[in-house]
């Protein structure tokens, strides 16, 4: 009966419309809550900006949505499939449409920038020549074709964050996953990154959920476009036509205690928003 | 430090085992599920097959010379020193051979493993890989699995060779025993029996070193101090492993003579 009822609320649901589908997500260590009963939705060319303290739980949602961890309780739909009630040979079918990019970016430290960004191009058994092709495009997107033959090692923490990037695109995937992609770096450095970003949200229209503790890299991306013409971000004051369909999530202690857009965020009354965003 | 009650100690370790035993199943049945990642296991079966083969020749003839030397002054007494082929041909193909080669194996590979994805999972590239769609098991721990029995099967027979050749050079240069008589001695005196005991053994030990060093690489946590306890952990447990499991094969394999 319980599956039957599933199978009707699974048909229900706005795939379409909405990439991804918290419902009442819930996840505990022991006697740590992590996530208490959170809800929310990402739609389709949303980038949301996942705000919050360390440890409120901002890292376990992408790990979450990737199926890398179960939840103790609820249900996410990550482009329509339930996920909690997937295995780990199907999640790895799904996971070949998302992309992430990993805190200290986790780049396979054996390979060099090529063999990183083409690892999912190789698993697929693509034709050495495409993957040739495609790495450049990837490299070249982030600015980073005349480092193809490093190892990660040789990299500066920027540069190792945009091969990142570049691994998770070259796939073209339908949602990229940002884990605070500008997290230890520089100011200068920090902006090149969200830059990069911005093009992707601006050029490939791709869904993202962004998870950081920095407030000015939310409000950079939801305050700026990427212009095509110029290659560079401009603010999108004035230009009421421009939207950058950007929003904010705030977690404080495992719930979502703010979910709109930066507008609606900049009004919030709630005192701890107030302080946490001044 | 803080103190474990034996309550929790009996669950982690039960808990320990489950997951060893889980993950030993799945590297074996992912040998029979694609991808087969036969580059991988080239790759492995090169770096613990070849890279191992200078340090287990040593060990076999240094083992194989020092059963003569050993025993000799023994067999002298009895007036039966023309069997030191035989005491060292054995000595080497039903026990130290296979031992020696694996506990070498374990503490140049099973090490070797354990730090490498251990590494990774603190870096999380284990956690990477699954999330560009690559199973971690059957990318990394069934090429290793497979590579190490592979080739300890190999290296056995290579260093029982150069045990034998080890206890000639003693048996000739210092005995000075004939040559003919020691390798005949040494040939005549093997069964079918002690051969394949030889043999089993090395399938059971590699499948040992391969599966431990990835499990505890693959459960690494509390990052570089945590790849340093579990280096030190695949080691200890290896080795106990193998001579205990040896214990049980070398009585099984007796009954079964």
């Amino acid at each position: 009966m319980n599956t039957a009822m599933d199978e009707l609320e699974d048909q229900q649901l706005d795939t379409i419309h909405k990439t991804i589908i918290f419902e009442n997500v819930a996840l505990a260590f022991e006697d740590l809550v992590v996530l208490d009963g959170i809800s929310f939705e990402l739609k389709r060319g949303e980038t949301k900006i996942v705000l919050g303290i360390a440890g409120s739980g901002k890292s376990t949602i992408l790990k979450l949505c990737l199926g890398l961890i179960k939840p103790d309780a609820g249900r996410i739909y990550v482009l329509g499939h339930d996920i909690t009630r997937m295995s780990e040979n199907e999640l790895f079918v799904l996971r070949s449409h998302l992309g992430i990019v990993f805190q200290e970016s986790a780049l396979f430290d054996s390979l060099t920038v090529r063999e990183n960004v083409a690892f999912r191009l190789v698993e697929e058994h693509l034709p050495e020549d495409e993957i040739e092709q495609r790495v450049r495009e990837a490299l070249s997107f982030v600015e980073m074709e005349d480092a193809i033959d490093k190892f990660p090692a040789e990299l500066s923490g920027g540069m190792r964050r945009r091969v990142g990037i570049a691994r998770a695109i070259i796939t073209h995937p339908e949602v990229l996953l940002y884990d605070s992609p500008t997290g230890g770096l520089d100011p200068i450095t920090s902006t090149t990154i969200i830059e990069l970003i911005m093009k992707q949200r601006d050029v490939s229209k791709t869904s993202a959920l962004l998870v950081s503790h920095r407030l000015q890299d939310g409000f950079m991306l939801a305050g700026h476009y990427y212009d095509p013409v110029t290659n560079r971000m401009e603010p999108v004051d004035g230009r009421p036509m421009r939207d950058v369909h950007t929003s904010f999530m705030v977690l404080r202690e495992g719930k979502v205690i703010f979910d709109g857009t930066a507008q609606q965020l900049g009004e919030v009354p709630d005192p701890y928003i107030r302080e946490y965003i001044s | 430090m803080e103190l474990t009650s034996p309550a929790d100690f009996a669950k982690r370790s039960v808990l320990a085992v489950q997951e060893y035993t889980l993950l030993s199943v799945q590297a074996v049945t992912n040998i029979f599920r694609r991808p087969r990642y036969v580059a991988d296991f080239l790759q492995q079966a090169d770096l613990i097959g070849v890279g191992s083969l200078p340090i287990v020749a040593m060990a076999g003839g240094f083992t194989g010379l020092v059963i003569a030397l050993n025993y000799s002054p023994t067999l002298e007494r009895f007036g039966s020193l023309t069997l030191t082929g035989q005491l060292v041909s054995l000595s080497m193909v039903r026990e130290l051979g296979p031992v020696i080669t694996s506990l070498m194996m374990a503490g140049r590979n099973a090490t070797g493993m354990a730090s490498e994805l251990g590494s990774m999972r603190v870096t999380e590239q284990i956690d990477a890989m699954r999330a560009l769609g690559t199973d971690p098991t059957k990318k990394l721990m069934t090429p290793r699995v497979v590579a190490t029995v592979f080739m300890l099967f190999f290296l056995t027979i290579i260093s029982d060779l150069v045990g034998l050749i080890g206890g000639w050079l003693y048996s000739f240069a210092v005995l000075r025993l004939d040559t003919y008589q020691y390798w005949n001695s040494a040939y005549q005196t093997l069964t079918y029996n002690d051969v394949i005991t030889g043999l089993i053994k090395p399938v059971f030990f590699g499948f040992i070193i391969a599966t431990v060093g990835c499990y505890y690489g693959m459960t690494t946590t509390g990052g570089t101090q945590g790849v340093g306890r579990s280096t030190t952990q695949a080691m200890v447990t290896s080795s106990v492993l193998i001579l205990a499991v040896d214990a049980v094969l070398a009585q099984l394999l007796l009954i079964l003579r």
